[in-house]
């Protein structure tokens, strides 16, 4: 039965049309799992040296911060783990055991390296610890406890998914612990220590988590067993339909006909809904980079700018065309220019990220230096990146199934790990502008060179745009068969 | 209004549709019928521009539709599914396409109040968006949609499949209203032998990939097709 499975996901991955990129993007993948995997490795070898030289008891020390980790990574799984997605419809009416597969779509989830990350930092302190000298027993029932946390934030990934802005709830609660704690009101590890310091000193306490992960386990199974109908799960949900006319949009034109839809197809389907609530979480991205006492390289800081205001230009600029892809042959035949259609998106991303401009104006209370770097990387955002995002778009091919994938078998993650790599090259040159002239002279220099690159990027605007116009002529007949396919 | 020269379509070798010459004269309504495989939806594609001819061309009123996109404003098609915008209400649609055909509101209306009766109240007003929709329903927006614009040339293709009888009844009232304009050509595909002579003046038969009749409608043209599709 489960070979059968395989051989469907095999044939599912080799022939999906953006096989090529799709295997260029897991390359790339595994280089960064490999580095972090590396990372971790070095931390749980040094976490335990580094303690005990600050006099510290290294397993006290890092169970007490054991409940940023778990929650941590919950959020990080949260927002890029991807849930099983199969093609389930087919499978129902053949001879599968519902069971089967059910358990063979968590089966999936709990290979997923978001689970083995962990070994890297867990194993190699379990065995310093053991190495010295700590109680053998009570470390093995400590290390079975870390895992079973492990694996349950797996299914808490898996059931919260299908919840509505979770991930700002779950960050907005980490935000508040860890200024209470930062600020000395309220600390929350005074509390989870005790616990997780109780699942090494008292033998009988890994329980607790082991059995919590078996009731997760449970949970999920009979929640997607039940959701296994075409009218449960597998459906999509019909939400009561209003017309909307947005006629204030009629004087734009044909740039006015664009926008309406673009309008509609944010409001009403979730995966590009969350595109407006991701944009919203880069805003706070450069509180990383602005505090006083930031660790990171004065470089940086460019990167945050950017990164503040092109929220939404990364993830919903991105994946343009790719968004119209379920009625793209209606596009390619009715009367329409590409021109209007490409500047409608481009004023789109535009007016998103003059929004996050203003809306970011409260990094004034870091100075006017840090607001500066911001509106210096709306600048480079509106004048390059909206058209290399677009640029990059028409090469894009992987259809966005925006219709389906609401029952409790889809994928809505709009930000995954895919848009995280395609954004970074657009990244590398203002980096270099800035460090180039943060090194001739000052980093005021260096924003000067970032902003006229914006400028100069965004007086080319006609060019590109023909350019853009060329691909998408050229690229039309495999962009339609492309699109033909469900992901 | 459409010539065919010497247009073929193969897929690694293999052609699939292969026609030397092809004439649909303005104003005539054209029905293609055909086996499953017979080439009827490559040739809708083909004279949409949404695949590339291997060899030869189509002319839609004197513009090659795979260099020009000239034959837009006047061609309407409707194809599957994927001619409609699934998180839209029928209504905006309808105004959406309006909008891209040059049609102000009112035209729309005029022309939805006038099709009522093929919606049989399942469409307008319901509360519903097109993903919702079943598939005939879906269907009647996509074909009321390319009506839109006053259009020389309309394309359906399978207009009938998915329809209940007695919208089929009201769809053949529609199509052959819509031929006795001198000035649309309509184009229909299907695989029901009685609608398609019912509603067309020219029926052209086509076997992988290659016509194998041209038959202009006579009263024994019914009785002709059944011969030639019976085992």
């Amino acid at each position: 039965m489960i070979q059968k499975f395989l051989y469907l996901e095999w044939k599912a991955f080799i022939r999906s049309a953006s096989f090529g990129t799709n295997l260029a993007l897991k390359i790339l993948l595994g280089f960064i799992a490999i580095l972090y995997a590396f990372i971790l490795l070095m931390v749980g070898i040094g976490a335990f040296y580094g303690l005990k030289k600050m006099n510290l008891d290294p397993l006290h020390e890092v169970n007490k911060f054991l409940i940023y980790y778990f929650l941590i990574d919950l959020g990080i799984r949260l927002l890029l783990q991807k849930i099983p997605v199969m093609n389930i419809r087919p499978l129902l009416a053949l001879p599968f055991k519902r069971p089967t597969i059910v358990n063979f779509s968590i089966g999936k989830t709990l290979l997923s390296f978001f689970n083995f990350l962990h070994v890297f930092f867990f194993l190699p302190f379990t065995i310093v610890l053991l190495i010295e000298g700590y109680d053998v027993v009570s470390l093995i029932l400590w290390h079975l406890a870390m895992f079973a946390l492990v694996y349950s934030n797996n299914f808490l990934n898996i059931i919260l998914t299908n919840k509505d802005n979770v991930f700002a709830v779950f960050t907005a609660i980490v935000l508040v612990l860890g200024g209470f704690q930062y600020y000395h009101y309220f600390d929350i590890t005074t509390y989870t220590s005790v616990f997780f310091d109780g699942l090494f000193n008292t033998k009988w306490m890994f329980l607790f988590p082991v059995l919590a992960l078996m009731g997760l386990y449970y949970y999920t199974y009979v929640y997607l067993k039940n959701n296994l109908y075409l009218d449960a799960g597998l459906s999509s949900k019909h939400e009561i339909a209003k017309t909307e006319n947005l006629t204030w949009l009629n004087q734009f034109g044909t740039l006015g006909t664009f926008l309406k839809n673009d309008i509609k197809l944010i409001k009403r389907n979730k995966r590009s809904r969350t595109t407006v609530v991701m944009s919203l979480l880069f805003l706070f991205y450069g509180l990383i980079f602005f505090r006083e006492n930031s660790h990171q390289p004065e470089v940086m800081r460019i990167f945050a700018g950017i990164f503040v205001s092109g929220g939404f230009l990364f993830t919903f600029g991105q994946f343009v065309p790719s968004w119209d892809s379920s009625y793209y042959p209606l596009m390619m035949t009715q009367n329409i220019s590409y021109k209007g259609y490409l500047s409608s998106k481009w004023w789109l991303v535009v007016i998103a990220t003059f929004i996050s401009t203003i809306l970011a104006s409260f990094y004034l209370f870091y100075g006017w230096q840090v607001y500066l770097t911001i509106v210096v990387g709306a600048i480079y955002n509106i004048g390059v990146n909206s058209h290399l995002v677009l640029l990059g778009g028409a090469y894009t091919k992987t259809p966005i199934d925006l219709a389906m994938s609401k029952g409790a078998f889809g994928d809505k993650k709009a930000f995954n790990t895919n848009t995280m790599l395609l954004s970074l090259p657009k990244l590398v040159l203002p980096l270099l502008l800035y460090w180039a002239g943060s090194s001739l002279m000052n980093p005021n220099l260096g924003l000067v060179f970032v902003a006229i690159a914006g400028v100069l990027g965004f007086s080319l605007r006609d060019k590109v745009f023909s350019l853009i116009e060329k691909i998408y002529r050229t690229e039309k007949y495999k962009t339609i068969n492309a699109y033909k396919q469900k992901s | 209004m459409i010539q065919v020269q010497n247009l073929s379509k193969s897929y690694n070798g293999t052609a699939v549709l292969k026609i030397n010459a092809l004439e649909i004269p303005r104003g005539q309504s054209f029905g293609l019928v055909g086996n499953n495989g017979a080439g009827k939806t490559t040739f809708f594609s083909l004279l949409l521009d949404l695949i590339q001819p291997s060899t030869g061309n189509i002319i839609n009123n004197d513009v090659l539709v795979n260099v020009s996109e000239n034959w837009k404003p006047f061609t309407s098609s409707f194809l599957d599914e994927s001619f409609l915008i699934g998180y839209l209400t029928p209504e905006e649609y309808f105004y959406f396409i309006g909008d891209l055909r040059n049609q102000n509101k009112a035209d729309v209306d005029a022309l939805l109040v006038k099709h009522d009766e093929f919606f049989n109240g399942e469409i307008l007003k319901n509360k519903k968006y097109l993903r919702d929709l079943s598939k005939g329903n879906q269907k009647k927006v996509g074909i009321i949609a390319t009506l839109i614009g006053n259009p020389e040339v309309v394309i359906l293709d399978e207009p009938f499949a998915n329809l209940d009888p007695t919208t089929v009844s009201r769809l053949k009232k529609i199509i052959k209203e819509l031929a006795e304009n001198p000035n649309v050509t309509v184009l229909v595909s299907s695989h029901d032998l009685q609608h398609t002579v019912e509603v067309c003046d020219r029926i052209v038969v086509l076997n992988r990939g290659e016509i194998v009749k041209d038959i202009q409608k006579s009263p024994e043209t019914l009785q002709e097709l059944e011969t030639f599709f019976a085992v």
